[in-house]
């Protein structure tokens, strides 16, 4: 084939995948066909026409999700317990299971090793100097832990626990947080959406437009704005940057 | 302050006097360029750099292919992201900060755009990568790369800003260098697809109100979405710079929420969720949420405010001459346009309008310069971002007063930066 029949035979399938796209599956073997009427009736092909940016249109792109696959990737839990699976577990089940798969990093009582999280403990420490915001003093709502292990935990093999051992972990987590008082509780989809945490109504909706008003401010002050400034602190006597020389190594 | 600072008309008016005034003027202008005065002391000795014949002037330079996908100057190793070791327990659940010092104009080279991961970094085949949509719709759908791809694309620059940035800073002046205090953002065009063409796939029930968005990570990071914002701007991005997404920034696919927090950026896309209520995730409860001093918290604190830094000088870009130097930094806001950038040299008692130069985009940061002459003396340098909606970037004592120091998010305050008469420059607070 020649340099140019080449081309026109490109413009000729070009042409056909503009027409709609419901049509396109079946059209695309008539593209082919086209491909060799080109070849040998040399019938000039009509240019590829470009297609007006569609405002709100069905661009028969994609294909619809099996169920089966929803069902592998839906995982996500809501504070009102839609998302939980079936299962169960309790706080002594949940006991054995966080020493082997989370006491490394969250300690055998939640308390933490090193910078990982904390996950227990700091109830009345939220408005202190340095609060200790954990699952019990902290979060809101008990389906996050359910949600949040589903999703990540154990950190380094995440989607490796079973619905039942996440329901025996959380039963733990929330235990050692004396919001489940009973080791033997057992945590289940009809119940840990009822779970009510500490610090359920510690959250509003953000406010600054108006606690932060102020900040809107048509003429900023611009000169001789109060009295000459002190320095009160620096960051080098804090003394925790990184020395620039003990950087990675770049070649 | 024995010379005002002046902002570039001003400046320019002197430097034009100067000339104006011939050899008088030169010699008087000479004061502040001591090179140059110093060389006319004495007698002038022929530059080695120009007098000798360089080895990259006589032998031949590496061919078309040793930088197949090209890499910077090997003069520019120290121009890279860092992290903060002691910040985080583990380096895959960490963050590292872009050399914002180092950089000029508004678009941050894909390499050095900061990073935060949860999970690592996810190594995705896109030819395996899927993108689902379900929940509240009339037909949940599996898109493709490919699909994506062949859907009408757009074009935008943003910037990125993690809420954290800045967050060491709650309490006192912590980290010395701009990098380290403002480093969690980044400034680039995204190439994708609305995420309304996406939903409009999809079909989205009347009924619907929020999006839960997750990554394809091992953390399988998952945050709520109002659905109203995903309507308005929010892009489903594969590409930035022109160039694919770095697997660090979220390849092959991410969100682009403009101007809120970057967590909800979620990268390596690859679920999204149509439901009437949030998730009430661990990203948008344990974090993300803002501790006031009352005990309480603010949530949903999506958008960024009104925000700016001086990038130079700053503590790693110290000041190394006296006379006519330029001072550089950047402003942003998630409200939309950044309509004016004041600087001060003396701490916030006065303040000059700074040059914007460059694009000025919604959502977008924007480069601001003042040309100033310096003769050796202190200055406390601050910049004051301004945006279209009045927004003024307040002081981090206004900031304390309403919010505490517990916040550790969203923390837009007014940095500070002491310049010493040898042209060392520290981060400091001041009162």
């Amino acid at each position: 084939m020649s340099k140019s029949l080449k081309a026109l035979a490109g413009f000729a399938v070009v042409a056909v995948m503009t027409l709609p796209l419901a049509q396109a599956g079946a059209e695309h073997k008539r593209g082919h066909k086209a491909k060799d009427t080109v070849k040998e009736a040399k019938a000039p092909a009509q240019a590829a026409v470009p297609i007006a940016p569609p405002a709100s249109v069905k661009l028969g792109l994609g294909r619809p999700a099996l169920p089966e696959e929803i069902a592998a990737w839906d995982i996500d839990v809501r504070p009102d317990g839609q998302g939980l699976p079936p299962g169960r577990g309790t706080a002594k089940e949940g006991d054995a299971l966080f020493q082997e798969k989370c006491s490394t990093c969250h300690g055998e009582f939640g308390e933490g090793v090193g910078r990982y999280p904390v996950l227990s403990g700091g109830h009345g420490t939220l408005k202190a100097d340095r609060p200790d915001k954990t699952i019990g003093s902290y979060w809101p709502d008990a389906t996050t832990v359910y949600d949040y292990v589903r999703h990540a935990m154990p950190f380094g093999n995440a989607r490796s626990l079973s619905n039942d051992e996440i329901y025996a972990l959380t039963a733990y987590i929330l235990n050692m947080n004396d919001v489940i008082k009973d080791q033997d509780f057992e945590l289940n989809q009809n119940n840990l959406a009822k779970v009510k945490m500490p610090n359920a109504d510690g959250f509003y909706e953000d406010d600054r437009d108006t606690a932060e008003k102020a900040f809107w401010n048509k003429n900023p002050c611009m000169k001789d704005c109060g009295p000459a400034p002190k320095v009160i602190g620096r960051a080098i006597a804090v003394d925790v940057t990184p020395d620039e020389k003990a950087g990675p190594k770049v070649d | 302050m024995s010379e005002k600072p002046t902002s570039d008309v001003l400046n320019r008016r002197r430097f034009l006097g100067a000339a104006g005034l011939g050899a008088a003027g030169l010699a008087g202008a000479g004061s502040m360029l001591p090179s140059l005065a110093a060389k006319a002391g004495e007698a002038a000795k022929p530059d080695p750099a120009i007098t000798e014949i360089q080895d990259w002037n006589r032998y031949l330079g590496d061919g078309v292919d040793k930088r197949p996908y090209g890499v910077p100057s090997k003069f520019e190793k120290d121009v890279i992201r860092r992290d903060v070791s002691w910040l985080t327990a583990s380096p895959e659940s960490s963050v590292n900060f872009t050399p914002l010092h180092a950089l000029d104009g508004i678009i941050t080279p894909s390499g050095l755009c900061f990073e935060r991961h949860h999970g690592g970094v996810a190594e995705i085949d896109p030819a395996q990568h899927r993108l689902m949509i379900h929940g509240l719709v009339d037909t949940p759908l599996v898109f493709t790369m490919d699909d994506i791809k062949r859907m009408p694309r757009v074009n935008k620059i943003y910037f990125l800003e993690c809420a954290a940035n800045s967050g060491m800073e709650w309490r006192g002046a912590q980290l010395n260098g701009c990098q380290f205090t403002h480093g969690m953002i980044h400034n680039v065009m995204y190439t994708g697809v609305t995420l309304k063409t996406l939903l409009e796939q999809a079909g989205v029930k009347s009924n619907a109100k929020w999006l839960l968005l997750e990554g394809a990570d091992s953390a399988g990071m998952d945050r709520s979405l109002p659905l109203e914002k995903a309507l308005d701007d929010v892009m489903i991005a594969y590409a930035m710079n022109g160039e694919a997404l770095r697997p660090e920034n979220g390849y092959p696919l991410r969100a682009v929420i403009p101007g809120w927090q970057g967590n909800l950026w979620v990268k390596w896309l690859r679920r999204i969720e149509v439901g009437d209520m949030p998730w009430q995730t661990r990203e948008e409860t344990s974090k993300y949420t803002d501790l006031m001093s009352d005990g309480r918290a603010r949530k949903h604190t999506f958008v960024m405010d009104a925000k700016s830094v001086i990038t130079s000088p700053s503590p790693q870009m110290p000041l190394k001459f006296k006379g006519r130097n330029v001072l550089t930094g950047i402003a942003w806001s998630g409200r939309g346009t950044v309509k004016r950038v004041d600087v001060s040299m003396d701490g916030g008692r006065n303040w000059y309008e700074a040059r914007i130069d460059g694009p000025v985009l919604n959502k977008s940061i924007v480069r601001f310069y003042v040309d100033f002459d310096w003769n050796g003396e202190e200055l406390m340098l601050q910049s004051r971002a301004i945006d279209e909606t009045g927004y003024v970037q307040p002081t981090k004592a206004e900031l304390r007063k309403i919010r505490g120091v517990n916040s550790v998010y969203h923390n837009n305050g007014i940095q500070t930066w002491l310049v010493h008469p040898d042209g060392v420059t520290e981060n400091v607070e001041i009162a």
